[in-house]
């Protein structure tokens, strides 16, 4: 089946039903980090195909750099040294958007469109719709989106999907020298995770694993881990991520506003901009106050 | 180059990239390819994941590779012969070793000459004035018949096996963690690690680069680990063999073409001063075998030398003059890099040809580099970048401090193209000659650098011509075919390097045929002659370009025995052969050592396989032909003659700069570093102390940059915008040094000013008694590009070179370092 069907499956404070006559097979980047040697190339890939240029920046003590994932910076290797048992490991994980099944910035995001999910599960962002007002920021379990300083919209890793739209894997995929990037659909990807699970646990990593968490309905971003008991060794990578109460708080109390809102849909954008607040309906609060 | 090739008889990576996933042990050990090699490290990580392969890092630092790594053992910098010396010991001491294969496929049986003798640090002949070996004393016993002798029973205390054992037996696990740091328990997985396979079943993979041939002792580090691998029976075999990484993308082809001062294309020589006479000059090189039966392939040299000279000065050269023989340089001695740079700081070389090249920030003790521009009287730079050497002159603050008005030399900046803008190919580590293609023009008023050579040969012929001058008769007679003069295709350079007959060759099995016509390409260098009807630029490369065409730009990757040498994927010197030496893979009857790694084999009346057979197709293995067929005893040599400056067997001697100022293997104050390695005067005087500098110090390159080329580039830049150095968490600590903070490393020649990263990958390393830390210092920086401006690194590095091929010693030499 083909992965590339951008058939939209959800779409940020959207009430019209999404389309549903296709079927697509979920997609999914499997990050090997037993076999990522943090060389970087993924960060050349993703600003050369997306066409973004950080700024040089400066060395702040570590190997990593940019020293954070930004704007412009859509992925970033975060390097990690622990001792297990005696023993030095260079933990080397790439960071960026992990595309959730259920994703905590679609559901926070109150503009119209601003946030997609493809039905093959890509998370993308439409930054012309975005107001700038950071909800996703707050609706993300992995800290992820980053408001540019100089438009005002947030920005994340699309999983390439432009290219993915016409058949290629994403940039990083494709520049990844040493494999630890792969890419296909969701089942295919746990398949070889398997594989490398295998591989690790007679290497004697007894809990290698695959990280793929249920909290947000998996992702479309899945690691390999020598210790997916821990994924916190990876420079903090969350071992049961949610999508913050917060993103539920926000809709209890603007509920009432919400409802008022509800006839000013037409100001639209404009209005948020103004009083830059929680003045627009997701689905969900829709629904809720429709009941 | 200069240790494979006294050891195997070439000097090249054995084995190729893609064969790399054919190994069960993987070794990187002198290098870190993970991080300077991250797409051929693909094929680790194939072996990895298809292979079981276990993958072993010995490095002083816990590198990228190290972070993949199945065992990692730490190791101070420049001690890697006293490790590998230990391995040695161990396999021997075990008796870890593919008997069969070392019996039939190596010199173990051979005896030495009876002067030979090691006491105490130093081999036999050694003057110590001249810093020399009179190496007379380092050779076989010589039977009536001119043939060397053997004891096969291995019993002779003269043989090979015996005085290779001898020397050994000091390099005791003891002794390894005395010289190198390294916890013998650590020490010991390693060898039992490499010990599993000295069976026919399995084998290892070695991987070096810079991390062994910068060193003084750096071409005997090589062959150390190219002894090990003989114990095991892993060259010529899939999955194994010594494989050097090349640090540029085209440095094998630079080697291959001769660009080396001492070279001719395909590794033949330039005359020395005192030869003469044709004859003697090819006499010499033409080496007769030294065992029945062997093919001694260099007899060949002057079908090699006399096609070269017709590619070269084509109907100028004739036998009447030799081939024009006196029209080729005579070397007094060897003009290398350092040697040329200490002349020219002595005031003697008036211009310098700098192409594609950025001495001031690539080579050692930049102090002395810029003092020696300083006295040229011109300066030609042909590079796509503005370098750093281009602008020596120039001040930029506390990374270039000098003062231009007292700077008189004239520089010309040529800007060229890089490979991207040009036809031609590329020579791999593996030895795949790769055709590419242009894939834009230079910009602004580039041009490519042949369009630039051409462009500067014309014109200084004219003048010749014109004006006349001293001994013009090799440039006036260049033969110089090419359709368009001031701009030569790369096409028809590589037809010429691959070879062509000059007039209608007759067929060698019947004179009545013709089997070349006249002005048609040659199939490969077995066509050569010596008469003068063939030319050649670079025998190695004969093949290259035949009447099929340009099997260079070949890209079909069908692979149908599943074991990665793809024979018509570009192409491959020698004659096409993937894996060299592959004779040995099968044992004295021609049958594979391993049926699940058949390679090439003994059909009954040929040789034939998945590979080209690097061989004798015909020659039948009752004959006993060994597989080392460059060398004139067939066989691989554990005592390597006189092939090495500094002994025929690699010794431990310190880094110049040694942090613990002894050495442990012996009492001898003339042998504590290489006694045999060339020191400049004046330059032994900058030797760092081990008391003022305390830091065992060593260079390297990082992922996110390629040598000091792509700080011009905003993504690199990006992602690697600061210079920085790497210390230990304990040597912070007693520092009082903080992640972030600037520091002042300091060498006996000069300073840095660079970011601390503090890491746990730097632990200090017991040695001789004495903790020793260590201080890492990546190379990229310097005061031009799109990266924050830095110093360049080799400021602090020293002016002295591997004894054989004078490569610098980058990675060990002393530092100490102080917060700002």
């Amino acid at each position: 089946m083909a992965l590339q069907s951008l058939d939209i499956a959800s779409r940020s404070a959207t009430t019209t039903p999404s389309p549903s006559m296709r079927e697509t097979a979920e997609v999914a980047k499997l990050i090997d980090v037993s076999t990522c040697i943090g060389c970087k190339a993924c960060q050349a890939a993703c600003m050369e195909w997306n066409d973004l240029r950080d700024e040089v920046g400066r060395n702040s003590g570590v190997l990593d750099n940019p020293r954070d994932l930004s704007a412009a910076s859509w992925t970033v290797m975060r390097y990690a040294e622990v001792e297990e048992g005696g023993k030095l490991e260079w933990l080397i994980r790439k960071d960026g958007c992990m595309h959730c099944a259920d994703p905590g910035c679609l559901k926070a995001c109150p503009a119209p469109g601003a946030i997609v999910k493809y039905a093959n599960g890509i998370v993308d962002f439409q930054e012309e719709n975005c107001i700038g007002c950071g909800y996703c920021i707050t609706g993300c379990p992995f800290n992820i989106p980053r408001i540019s300083q100089k438009d005002g919209k947030a920005y994340k890793c699309t999983l390439c999907s432009d290219r993915v739209a016409v058949g290629m894997e994403p940039a990083c995929i494709k520049a990844c020298p040493t494999g630890a990037l792969q890419f296909g659909s969701k089942e295919q990807m746990k398949d070889y995770a398997a594989e490398r699970i295998a591989d690790l646990q007679q290497r004697g990593f007894q809990n290698a694993g695959l990280y793929d968490p249920p909290g947000v309905g998996g992702t479309h971003v899945m690691y390999v881990l020598h210790h997916a008991d821990r994924p916190q060794l990876y420079r903090e990578l969350p071992a049961n991520p949610t999508i913050s109460p917060l993103v539920a708080l926000w809709k209890g109390v603007a509920k009432p506003v919400a409802a008022a809102a509800l006839g000013l849909v037409a100001l639209g954008s404009l209005f948020h901009y103004v009083v830059k607040g929680p003045n627009e309906v997701s689905k969900e609060m829709e629904k809720e106050v429709e009941e | 180059m200069a240790s494979l090739a006294p050891t195997f008889g070439r000097g090249a990576m054995t084995n190729h990239w893609v064969d790399i996933k054919n190994a069960d042990v993987v070794l990187i050990m002198g290098g870190n390819a993970a991080e300077a090699h991250p797409c051929g490290f693909k094929w680790v990580v194939e072996a990895k994941k298809h292979n079981r392969a276990k993958l072993v890092v010995v490095d002083p630092r816990f590198t990228r590779s190290a972070a993949v790594a199945d065992l990692y053992a730490p190791i101070r910098t420049g001690t890697d012969i006293a490790f590998l010396g230990g391995v040695i010991n161990y396999l021997l001491t075990k008796d870890a070793i593919q008997h069969d294969y070392v019996k039939a496929y190596t010199d173990f049986t051979f005896l030495v000459n009876d002067g030979y003798a090691f006491d105490n640090g130093l081999f036999s002949g050694y003057n110590a004035d001249q810093r020399s070996y009179d190496k007379s004393s380092w050779g076989y016993q010589l039977g009536s018949d001119g043939y060397v002798k053997t004891d096969p029973t291995l019993q002779d205390p003269r043989c090979v096996f015996q005085l290779m054992k001898k020397h050994y037996s000091r390099y005791t696990p003891e002794m390894v963690e005395k010289i190198c740091g390294t916890p013998r328990d650590q020490f010991l997985k390693v060898c039992e690690t490499l010990a599993s396979t000295a069976t026919p079943e399995r084998t290892t993979t070695v991987m070096y680069a810079l991390g062994w041939t910068q060193h003084s002792v750096g071409s005997q580090m090589i062959r150390t680990a190219a002894m090990v691998q003989l114990l095991l029976g892993n060259i010529g075999i899939a999955g194994g063999g010594m494989n050097a990484l090349r640090g540029h993308s085209n440095i094998q082809g630079l080697t291959d073409l001769g660009l080396l001062s001492n070279l001719l294309p395909g590794y033949l020589t330039l005359p020395g001063e005192k030869e003469t006479d044709y004859r003697a000059y090819i006499d010499k090189r033409a080496a007769k075998p030294l065992r029945p039966n062997q093919l001694s392939y260099w007899q060949n040299y002057e079908k090699f030398h006399v096609s070269l000279m017709k590619a070269w000065f084509g109907d100028a050269a004739t036998k009447d003059n030799h081939w024009a023989f006196d029209w080729l340089p005579k070397l007094d001695k060897v003009h290398d890099v350092l040697q040329v740079f200490d002349d020219m700081y002595q005031g003697k070389v008036n211009g310098y040809f700098c192409q594609g090249f950025n001495p001031l920030a690539a080579f050692p003790n930049k102090a002395k580099l810029g003092a020696a521009l300083a006295r040229l009287k011109y300066l030609v730079v042909i590079d796509p970048l503005a370098t750093e050497t281009s602008e020596f002159w120039k001040n930029f603050g506390e990374h270039n401090d000098v003062d231009p008005a007292k700077i008189q030399t004239t520089v010309f900046r040529l800007p060229s193209g890089c490979f991207a803008e040009e036809n031609g190919s590329l020579v791999n580590s593996g030895r795949w000659l790769q055709w590419h293609w242009k894939g834009a023009e230079p910009p602004g008023e580039g041009k490519a650098d042949i369009e630039i050579m051409a462009g500067l040969f014309t014109r200084l012929r004219d003048m010749y011509q014109a004006e006349g001058g001293a001994f013009p008769d090799p440039i006036l007679n260049l033969a110089w075919p090419y359709r368009i003069a001031a701009a030569p295709a790369a096409e028809e350079l590589a037809q010429e390097y691959s070879g062509k007959a000059l007039t209608d060759l007759a067929d060698p099995k019947d004179a009545t045929k013709v089997f070349k016509k006249k002005g048609e390409q040659l199939d490969g260098f077995a066509q050569l002659r010596d008469d003068g009807s063939t030319s050649c630029g670079c025998w190695l490369f004969s093949g290259a370009w035949t009447p099929a065409g340009n099997l260079m730009a070949r890209r079909d990757n069908a692979d149908p025995y599943g074991d990665g040498q793809t024979l018509n994927w570009a192409w491959s010197w020698p004659a096409n052969r993937r894996i060299m030496y592959n004779r040995a893979s099968c044992d004295a009857s021609g049958k594979p050592w391993n049926a699940k790694r058949k390679q090439v084999w003994w059909n009954g009346s040929a040789w034939v396989g998945s590979d080209v057979p690097d061989f004798k197709l015909d020659s039948n293995p009752a004959d006993g032909m060994g597989p080392f067929i460059m060398n004139p005893e067939g066989v691989a040599r554990f005592f390597a003659l006189d092939k090495m400056v500094e002994g025929p067997f690699p010794e431990h001697y310190e880094p110049f700069e040694t942090p613990i100022e002894t050495n442990p293997l012996n009492s001898n104050p003339q042998a504590v570093s290489n006694p045999a390695a060339r020191v400049f005067k004046g330059d032994m005087e900058v030797f760092g102390k081990a008391k003022d500098f305390p830091y065992a110090a060593t260079s390297y390159r990082l992922t996110e940059h390629f040598h000091y080329w792509t700080k011009h580039c905003r993504i690199n830049a990006v992602l690697q915008p600061e210079q920085f150095v790497e210390i230990g968490e304990d040597l912070a600590a007693e520092k009082g040094i903080s992640a972030g903070d600037k520091i002042k490393v300091r060498s006996n020649r000069g300073q840095i000013i660079a970011v601390a990263v503090v890491t746990k990958r730097l632990r200090p390393l017991t040695v001789n008694g004495k903790k020793v830390h260590h201080v890492g210092i990546p190379i990229h920086w310097g005061f031009k590009g799109m990266t924050k401006p830095g110093y360049i690194a080799n400021t602090l590095t020293p002016f002295v070179g591997d004894a054989n091929a004078q490569t610098p010693e980058f990675k060990s030499f002393l530092v100490n370092i102080e917060k700002v």
